[in-house]
């Protein structure tokens, strides 16, 4: 029996793709459903734009995300990324041109088609068709259901000792065991809004405070994320919520009269260049500096992982 | 160059914000050879934050810490910001920056002026970040400033040096003290630009980090720096209003008289 710890998108990939090659696992997490820095994320498998500053490791660890996760998950979406800029900050939008590829510079006209609701509100817009997002938490509940009609058993609030386990998923809880792990905080808002009807994720790029916006249906939409270097763990700021709230409402007014669902904060994962890997540390596995990029390289680094350990039988034969 | 009594060998001082990775940042500051780096802490050290891995690779450059009150709007802000600088960095060095418009991020000169008077009186080693108007600058050596910091353009605009002729103007004014070109800084030909002009050195901090290759352009910019330097020692020759012949004419008969053919 593999043990993994940690259920978030980095475990829960790693114990789909190892019970898929019949591979005997159990995941177990410390915390309850919902507690990690999984259940805030954005969602967007969006490796051209996230080519703008990840290196292009993790681009080609996204290649194939999408359909990883369409083969596995409902609800993913392949309806493009579009990237959008004020008027007075058209220079963001041409420094993001030339930092990325897969996309079209596109017109009012268009912009109209795709998104009635941001129609004469920009100018122009840069339309990365190819890219697609899911619902973070509905992934994560389709694995978690998956893996359990296989019979995997998932345990949440279990201390398990990391000396024991096989696998360490656990992103930041992990950062004693992986020197050179460190912390970078982001802060999310969850809005109602039936004024503002948006059909892909949008991202408002700004010199200071750079935002998307993810439709998750039923007029619910995410706004994230901040980026700041610390472990602080408490609730999000005011300042950040400010930035957020005052960024989604540059994007479209309509969300003044939004409901604020939700807010939360975590700590992402993250090594020193920002891109997440497989290691071996301790006698174990680790998966781990998912950092912005978990759903889109989590699928990759768990077949990674299935590979290793197809490689080392002893590993295999250890885990038994 | 001496900056409070400390010797840098080079004139290069590079912020850390905004870079793709830690990793691509302390390439950065190895290629462009800087000796000093600025460092925000507000945001970072806010609600018990702590180090979360990024001061440990910041501390373990060779370059030496310039916190900064990036970010604040007053000056009571300021003092608190670099107070907790000095503790956390254990360093007397404040980049002051009091910004007096969120939109533009200009200074405010008012505000900086009083800060500055706290700071230098409590020990602080103050870096003013201020506009090139001369009466600031007079007033900000009166509070105890040894350094001063006029921007080149509006923060993270890349535009160069907006005010040349008042920033001569404030390099020829202030022939002794140490002035660092601050912000706005766009290209290596406009550091080189300010160098050539005098300057003693340029801060600088987006044209790096939102460079396709910031690693490569913190190198060009260490050259830039230094070759501006060094032009500016070499001494620049005057500009001329009419074409001077590079080549000799003696005895080729053209005295400026319509010449002969």
């Amino acid at each position: 029996m593999i043990t993994i710890l940690g259920a978030g998108v980095a475990g829960l990939c790693a114990a789909t793709v190892l019970a898929e090659r019949g591979l005997s696992v159990q995941v177990v997490d410390s915390g309850p459903e919902g507690a990690g820095a999984s259940w805030l994320a954005g969602g967007m498998l969006a490796p051209f734009v996230e080519g703008e500053s990840a290196p292009p490791e993790v681009a080609r660890l996204g290649a194939s995300a999408a359909e990883w996760w369409a083969a596995r998950v409902p609800g993913m979406m392949r309806r493009g990324t579009l990237v959008v800029a004020p008027c007075r900050d058209r220079a963001e939008l041409d420094r993001f041109a030339i930092r990325t590829t897969g996309h079209a510079r596109i017109g009012a006209d268009r912009i109209a088609e795709l998104e009635p609701d941001l129609a004469d509100r920009f100018a122009a817009a840069l339309y990365y068709e190819a890219e697609a997002h899911l619902d973070p938490r509905v992934a994560l509940r389709a694995l978690a259901d998956g893996l359990r009609r296989r019979g995997v058993t998932i345990r949440h609030d279990t201390q398990f000792a990391a000396d024991h386990a096989d696998i360490d998923c656990r992103g930041i809880a992990a950062r004693d065991l992986l020197p050179g792990l460190r912390a970078v905080r982001g802060e999310m808002l969850l809005l109602h809004c039936s004024e503002v009807a948006l059909s892909r994720p949008v991202r408002l790029l700004h010199p200071r405070f750079p935002v998307y916006v993810l439709p998750r249906g039923n007029g619910l939409y995410m706004i994230g994320a901040t980026m700041i270097e610390t472990y602080a763990t408490g609730p999000v700021t005011l300042r950040s919520a400010s930035e957020l709230m005052s960024a989604a409402f540059a994007l479209h007014p309509g969300f003044a009269e939004a409901a604020i669902v939700e807010m939360g904060s975590g700590l992402r994962p993250a090594f020193a260049d920002n891109v997440p890997r497989l290691t071996q540390a301790g006698g174990r596995w680790h998966l781990n500096g998912l950092y912005r990029h978990g759903f889109l390289t989590a699928p990759a680094l768990a077949e990674q992982l299935a590979d290793q350990l197809a490689l080392a039988p002893q590993e295999a034969a250890l885990a038994d | 160059m001496r900056l409070y009594d400390v010797d840098l060998s080079s004139r290069l001082l590079l912020g850390t914000a905004q870079y793709p990775s830690p990793l691509v940042l302390t390439e950065a500051i190895a290629a462009s050879g800087c000796g000093v780096i600025t460092v925000s802490l507000r945001r970072e050290t806010a609600n018990g934050g702590g180090t979360n891995g990024f001061w440990p690779l910041l501390q373990a450059t060779d370059a030496r810490i310039l916190p900064n009150t990036a970010g604040c709007h007053s000056a009571r802000e300021a003092i608190t910001t670099a107070q907790m600088a000095r503790e956390v960095f254990g360093t007397n060095w404040i980049k002051l920056e009091v910004i007096g418009n969120a939109d533009t991020l200009q200074p405010d000169p008012f505000a900086l002026v009083e800060a500055a008077r706290v700071l230098c009186a409590d020990g602080f080693a103050v870096f003013p970040y201020t506009t090139e108007d001369l009466i600031v600058a007079e007033r900000l050596l009166d509070a105890g400033c040894r350094v001063l910091m006029p921007w080149g353009a509006p923060i993270g605009s890349g535009r160069g040096l907006r005010h040349v002729d008042a920033l001569a103007s404030m390099r020829g004014h202030f022939p002794g003290v140490p002035l660092i070109v601050d912000a706005g800084i766009g290209a290596p030909s406009q550091a080189a630009q300010a160098m050539e002009m005098g300057f003693d050195a340029v801060l600088l901090n987006t044209a790096v980090a939102k460079a396709g290759d910031p690693v490569a352009m913190a190198r060009a910019f260490g050259q830039a720096v230094a070759a501006g330097r060094a032009a500016f020692e070499a001494g620049l020759m005057p500009p001329r209003d009419m074409a001077v012949p590079s080549t000799p004419v003696l005895g080729m008969a053209n005295l400026g008289l319509g010449g002969l053919r």
